[in-house]
């Protein structure tokens, strides 16, 4: 009885679906004015060759500062939610995997994200990527310490103190250097320093800061909220003591 | 289309059925970030390198992190019992 009545009203949004996707346009034909200005504008007005970065952090960099406190209220919130276990309960997790194979190959895994992750971040405004991929993969090498070590290693790099100062430079050094272009005369979040040559690190003026700090703010909030969960679970499953 | 991109349309589908039809959590996360991979090179052959950045940092590695940190706390509370 559900079975039929789902696969007739199935077939009448296949049906229209069907219809939908073959009315589409062909793939790249492009009508709308805002894209070619963009690709046009961005080489000579903003010296980024990565034009997604300009939009995100210079032409829009009002929507991006709402993204980022979007991810600090989340971090916020599950911190405030989860914050019941002390952490001075951790130091009786005993979870330390005892292959020599895996510890050596989750060091190397680390060490290669956090530097993969600071190429993506500086390289922002370059190549595809910038502040928040960046920022993801930073909090991943950190997590990559504790999928292949221990915990304990992990809970003593990202101590809640580390990881929420992180944060807070992160999403308050975006409104801080919002508030910078006042002084220059500008509007909040202009670009207030020189573009620089085109293709070098250099470039783009001050929309690189702001890739900076949302990549901190992105990495400090990512951190926070695994390491709250993973807490809790830890000192369920491998605490010796209870609360 | 140029059958490349007809191959990752399909790979594209054939993950998200995958996705559904996982029945335990945890491996559900795990085929999830397979599927995400899938989503990456469609991505990719769509000529959009930064939204397949996004996809692959998202759906490999937050999403599934915070999903299974998730699951092992309704797990745990669940065998602590009624007591929380």
């Amino acid at each position: 009885m559900r079975t039929g009545f789902f696969l007739a009203s199935a077939t009448g949004l296949a049906a229209l679906i069907v219809w939908g996707i073959t009315g589409l346009p062909a793939f790249g034909d492009y009508p709308g004015p805002y894209g070619d200005l963009i690709a046009n504008l961005v080489k000579p007005q903003r010296h980024m060759a990565n034009a997604v970065s300009a939009v995100v952090f210079d032409y829009r960099a009002f929507d991006t500062l709402g993204e980022e406190l979007l991810l600090f209220s989340a971090a916020t919130a599950v911190a405030l939610l989860l914050r019941d276990t002390r952490e001075s309960h951790v130091e009786d997790i005993v979870d330390a995997t005892r292959s020599d194979a895996l510890r050596a190959l989750g060091a190397v895994a680390a060490i290669t994200g956090l530097v993969l992750a600071l190429n993506v971040v500086a390289h922002g405004l370059l190549t595809p990527g910038g502040g928040f991929q960046g920022g993801v993969l930073l909090a991943a090498g950190f997590a990559f310490v504790f999928l292949a070590l221990e915990y304990h290693s992990f809970a003593r790099l990202t101590k809640s103190t580390y990881s929420e100062g992180l944060e807070s430079v992160g999403a308050g050094g975006y409104v801080a250097l919002g508030l910078v272009a006042f002084g220059f005369g500008l509007e909040f979040l202009e670009n207030f320093y020189g573009k620089g040559v085109f293709g070098r690190l250099t470039s783009g003026g001050s929309a690189f800061l702001l890739n900076v700090a949302s990549s901190l703010a992105v990495a400090g909030g990512f951190l926070v909220i695994f390491s709250e969960y993973l807490q809790e679970n830890m000192a369920v499953r491998y605490g010796r003591s209870r609360r | 289309m140029v059958p490349l991109q007809l191959i990752a349309i399909l790979f594209v589908a054939l993950g998200a059925v995958g996705v559904v039809a996982a029945r335990d959590l945890v491996r559900q996360a795990i085929v999830f970030s397979l599927y995400g991979f899938g989503l990456v090179i469609l991505f990719l052959v769509f000529q959009a390198p930064d939204v397949a950045l996004s996809a692959l940092v998202v759906s490999g590695i937050a999403y599934p992190l915070v999903l299974v940190g998730a699951i092992a706390r309704v797990r745990g509370l669940e065998k602590r019992g009624p007591q929380e």
